[in-house]
């Protein structure tokens, strides 16, 4: 009997599920989005498919379905501004390209503004954006209540809204769906995903890393990419070299399902809360990450509380809308608050990390630029600025004004 | 809500602090090279389990301390003053 003949309807896997070959030419450890994005565009672009992707636990228990999947490119820094860019640009094919529908939706992401200096850090941002070649612009409050009519604009709220500024190119996504469009189609190109494999040491000859040692025994490489998000400084320590990155809990919620009522994204750093919500009719709302290191997938409720609270005041009819459940994704923070991207001081070992509270967006741009610098063994032009030296050198690329909301 | 115990004020609820990252760094020496300088200002330690960080008690007695909490399970193992180095806060 065919173990599907009771469940007619259940659809096929959409990957294998291989034991691990003895070696590979690439091993990218961390199943996450970045790390499955690398493994699908070493095959597409690069035509290297003897590639495994080890993961520690399955594919989309991370942070690939933690986030609050907002994209945009609305980035400072000119070196951002390129790279989120070309992430975003990609985003906007990428259904068609992966034959799966990611619910892509670029409704538009808008930045509430609240007073005086944030009118003028807003301005800023946008001036900025332009002369990058990308779409921004700066709304009165009049045009953010025509844009998002259910925002509170009333002069009598406590931090009364003045305006906005807006990327009409942003939006969502559905993350599940990027899980398993780019599961499958890495897997389609040959790409081995191997899901209960932690990696638990690095094989060295040398100066030069030849393998790791993983919970399901030793695997060989040409070269390694690390793409561990939060865990990349356990990765780096297991390697034999540091990181300047410090892990902590990102909380997120989900209200229970109503109308569709909200039209965009909208993020107010100022009373620190964005909001989306999702095509189900979930409201999807994160804030400012726990300040403490952790490792837990867990943070404190007072954090929770206070995004609730600033949210009623954006948004007074949301009073009655229950929360549905809250979680935390371990988010890897720089201190520039910019992602680390490149060569490391092992040979034949590749780091991406550092995406913090913004990794989501990057997904397709972040494993484009590190599958280029793991198969030609230098750094992509657009991450050349991001190497893991400027904070030696002192040249940092400061986007801590870009976050949604202060973190 | 993690309860932290101010050694002067007694145990409080965590929004009654400040957190201050990670306890014991040491200031370089006149000597130190580029590479010092980038340990000292933005290398940290970031361990799965005990971790020796600071806070202070900005809405109390408004001092620092040093608390050992475990990263993973976020059990707090003590707090001390910042003159003490217990053998836990590595």
């Amino acid at each position: 009997m065919h173990p599907n003949e009771h469940a007619a309807h259940n659809p096929d896997f959409l990957w294998r599920n291989p034991d691990p070959k003895p070696s590979y030419d690439v091993i990218i450890v961390g199943g996450g989005l970045h790390g499955l994005s690398t493994a699908y565009y070493l095959a597409k672009n690069h035509g290297i498919t003897n590639v495994a992707v080890v993961e520690r636990a399955w594919l989309g228990n991370g942070n690939a379905v933690r986030n609050t999947t907002v994209v945009r490119s609305n980035y400072l820094r000119d070196e951002s501004a390129a790279l989120y860019e070309h992430g975003l640009k990609i985003w906007e094919t990428w259904g068609q390209e992966l034959d799966y529908d990611l619910l892509f939706d670029q409704r538009g992401v808008l930045n509430l503004i609240h007073g005086q200096s944030n009118l003028h850090t807003g301005q800023r941002n946008t001036f900025a954006n332009r002369l990058n070649g990308i779409d921004a612009e700066v709304l009165d409050a009049q045009s953010v209540k025509e844009f998002c009519p259910i925002v509170n604009i009333s002069p009598e709220a406590r931090y009364p809204v003045i305006g906005g500024t807006l990327q009409r190119r942003g939006g969502i996504a559905r993350h599940d769906a990027v899980v398993f469009a780019l599961a499958r189609a890495a897997n389609r190109l040959g790409v081995d995903l191997i899901q209960n494999c932690e990696v638990t040491g690095f094989e060295k000859d040398g100066d030069r890393v030849t393998g790791v040692v993983t919970t399901r025994g030793r695997i060989g490489a040409s070269r390694i990419g690390l793409v561990g998000a939060g865990r990349s400084p356990v990765l780096a320590a297991m390697a034999g070299f540091d990181l300047p990155i410090q892990s902590s809990p990102l909380q997120a919620l989900v209200s229970d399902i109503v109308e569709q009522v909200l039209p965009c994204v909208v993020m107010s750093g100022a009373v620190h809360v964005y909001v989306s919500q999702a095509h189900k009719g979930e409201l999807v709302m994160g804030a400012g990450r726990d300040p403490y290191i952790s490792y837990a997938q867990r943070g404190s409720f007072h954090i929770i509380e206070d995004q609730m609270a600033a949210a009623l005041e954006l948004f007074p009819i949301f009073s009655r809308i229950h929360m549905l459940r809250t979680w935390a994704g371990i988010v890897d923070v720089a201190p520039d608050a910019s992602p680390i991207v490149g060569l490391t001081p092992i040979r034949d070992l590749f780091i991406n990390c550092g995406w913090g509270t913004g990794g989501f967006k990057a997904t397709p741009g972040s494993g484009w630029v590190f599958a280029d610098t793991i198969a030609n063994g230098t750094p992509h032009p657009l991450v050349v600025p991001f190497s893991l030296a400027r904070f030696e050198t002192g040249d940092l690329i400061d986007e801590h004004g870009a976050a949604a909301v202060a973190h | 809500m993690l309860q932290i115990r101010c050694p002067w004020c007694g145990p409080r609820e965590e929004n009654e602090f400040h957190y201050g990252g990670e306890a014991h760094i040491a200031y370089p020496g006149s000597d130190a090279d580029d590479a010092a300088w980038a340990k000292f200002l933005f290398y940290r330690n970031n361990p799965v389990g005990a971790f020796a960080e600071r806070w202070t008690h900005v809405a109390g007695c408004r001092r620092w301390f040093h608390v050992v909490r475990d990263t993973m399970t976020s059990e707090i193992r003590g707090s001390y003053l910042t003159t003490e180095k217990p053998e836990d806060a590595r």
